[in-house]
């Protein structure tokens, strides 16, 4: 009977030369934002990933990065203040942010959702009306700041919060934006 | 004693912990007042309505504030971890909170400890920190809407944002998104999935829809699914089953918003204002249905 026969577990530790990604993990995950946005300018390969399970709290995001370019990436980001709080090979993937936008016309307002945060404005003010969404504490903070301001005049999500909620919302607002301007 | 507690996003407020009672421009926890603006305010001025309506001890509350920091959410789950085995406490809902997984896990093996265990109910951060870290069946009721479905549906993610893009987009069938959720084990006994329908759930069958009033404003107004995780706790602390409590929260929160005439514009509170009105209705209309 080799019904039930194991499979032989492939335990050959990775060698260090299949090791060719690193992840930069932060405190919290809006800082993301700014890394990614820099590290694209400056040519580098990225994805923004969740980290592996020994550092996650249940809210983070982190950065892939090719790992030979380790040490210009984090003197950059030492030159620019962002300094990770830890920087460590991988071996596997890690999963994405959802990238899904969807927009609702309710004739003077439109309602833009990214992922699982909404942004709703008035079209004839571009005033924001409500923010709707999400369950990290700073949704309601960030709902505070920005309802009642004009798109142009409210804070980004990620300079003023800190957790995935708000980067969704940052990515709903700027498309809003690309939408309608300012 | 029904046990409300989450974070306020005033920077840097200490922990905060008594009986809520309303004024004018929201609600006070010991006396102390906050304003309303969605989030657990409005989840606790709900619940102190229908308590109030029902004729209900007045819940408790326990906050701090957080704007994201972690800092007022620390705060909240070690009080937790520290007093719950002495509290008692009979419905505890967990509402916005930072993620922490660590904490969580012991916040639930105090809740453990207890001579008599709570009702538990979770909405916003504490129902994905109960997700990620494979508790949800510790839970009585959980009360997600359809992206938080499809993350309950989602057995990898361990926060919405994460949601599978073939997951998310199944949110056109709702019936699948809740048998993955409670096939997976990342649904409580209780569940209640607000969207265009609200579908409530026990034990993995969907047992009642609500669909009527439909209200199409309702979906940019932020807020309204925190006044459903206060009714329904409000509701059990009254004396209803979860289950019970699911079907009359999802039409006093449809009625409640009809009776508003919103616009995308119109603020939480506003709909709060006729959360009494609206129950008295929907109690009435089952009433004579039976």
């Amino acid at each position: 009977m080799k019904w039930f026969k194991k499979k032989k577990k492939n335990n050959k530790p990775f060698k260090k030369d299949e090791i060719t990604r690193g992840l930069l993990v932060f405190a919290h995950p809006t800082t993301v934002i700014s890394v990614e946005e820099l590290l694209r300018d400056e040519g580098y390969e990225i994805r923004v990933v969740s980290p592996p399970p020994e550092y996650r709290t249940g809210c983070d995001l982190s950065v892939e990065f090719p790992l030979e370019a380790e040490a210009a990436i984090t003197e950059l980001l030492h030159n620019v203040n962002m300094v990770p709080l830890d920087v460590v090979p991988i071996t596997s993937k890690g999963m994405e942010p959802l990238q899904f936008i969807r927009s609702k016309d309710y004739g003077d307002y439109l309602m833009v959702r990214a992922a699982n945060m909404k942004i709703t404005v008035d079209k004839r003010t571009k005033e924001i009306v409500n923010i709707s969404g999400g369950g990290c504490p700073d949704v309601p903070y960030l709902a505070t700041a920005m309802i009642g301001k004009r798109l142009r005049d409210a804070p980004d999500p990620a300079e003023i919060a800190f957790s995935l909620c708000a980067y969704s919302l940052n990515t709903a607002k700027e498309e809003l934006v690309k939408m309608i301007g300012d | 004693m029904l046990l409300l507690t989450g974070s306020v996003p005033v920077d840097g407020l200490p922990l905060l912990t008594g009986e809520i009672g309303i004024n004018a421009s929201g609600i006070t926890i010991d006396g102390k007042p906050l304003a309303i603006n969605r989030g657990c305010e409005a989840m606790m001025k709900a619940a102190f309505l229908i308590c109030r309506e029902l004729g209900a001890d007045s819940p408790h509350g326990l906050v701090a504030g957080d704007i994201g920091k972690r800092d007022g959410s620390e705060k909240v789950y070690h009080h937790l971890i520290d007093n719950l085995g002495s509290m008692e406490v009979d419905i505890l809902t967990f509402h916005y909170m930072m993620p922490d997984l660590k904490l969580n896990k012991l916040v639930l093996a105090t809740v453990d400890t207890m001579a008599r265990r709570p009702v538990l109910i979770a909405d916003a951060g504490s129902m994905y920190v109960a997700k990620a870290g494979g508790d949800a069946t510790a839970y009585d009721v959980f009360t997600p809407d359809l992206g938080e479905a499809a993350f309950l549906a989602d057995d990898k993610a361990d926060h919405p944002t994460y949601t599978r893009g073939f997951i998310f987009h199944m949110e056109h069938d709702v019936p699948e998104l809740i048998r993955r959720a409670y096939a997976a084990g990342n649904a409580p006994p209780s569940m209640f999935v607000k969207g265009r329908i609200d579908y409530v759930c026990q034990d993995g069958e969907i047992v009642d829809t609500i669909d009527e009033p439909m209200v199409e404003t309702m979906e940019p107004i932020g807020g309204t699914g925190d006044l459903i995780t206060g009714m329904i706790s409000g509701l059990i602390h009254a004396g209803r089953t979860p289950l019970e409590a699911c079907r009359i929260a999802g039409r006093v929160n449809r009625r409640a918003g009809e009776l508003t005439r919103p616009t995308p514009a119109t603020q939480v509170e506003e709909i709060l204002e006729h959360i009494p009105q609206a129950l008295e209705e929907v109690l009435q209309r089952l009433e004579t249905v039976r």
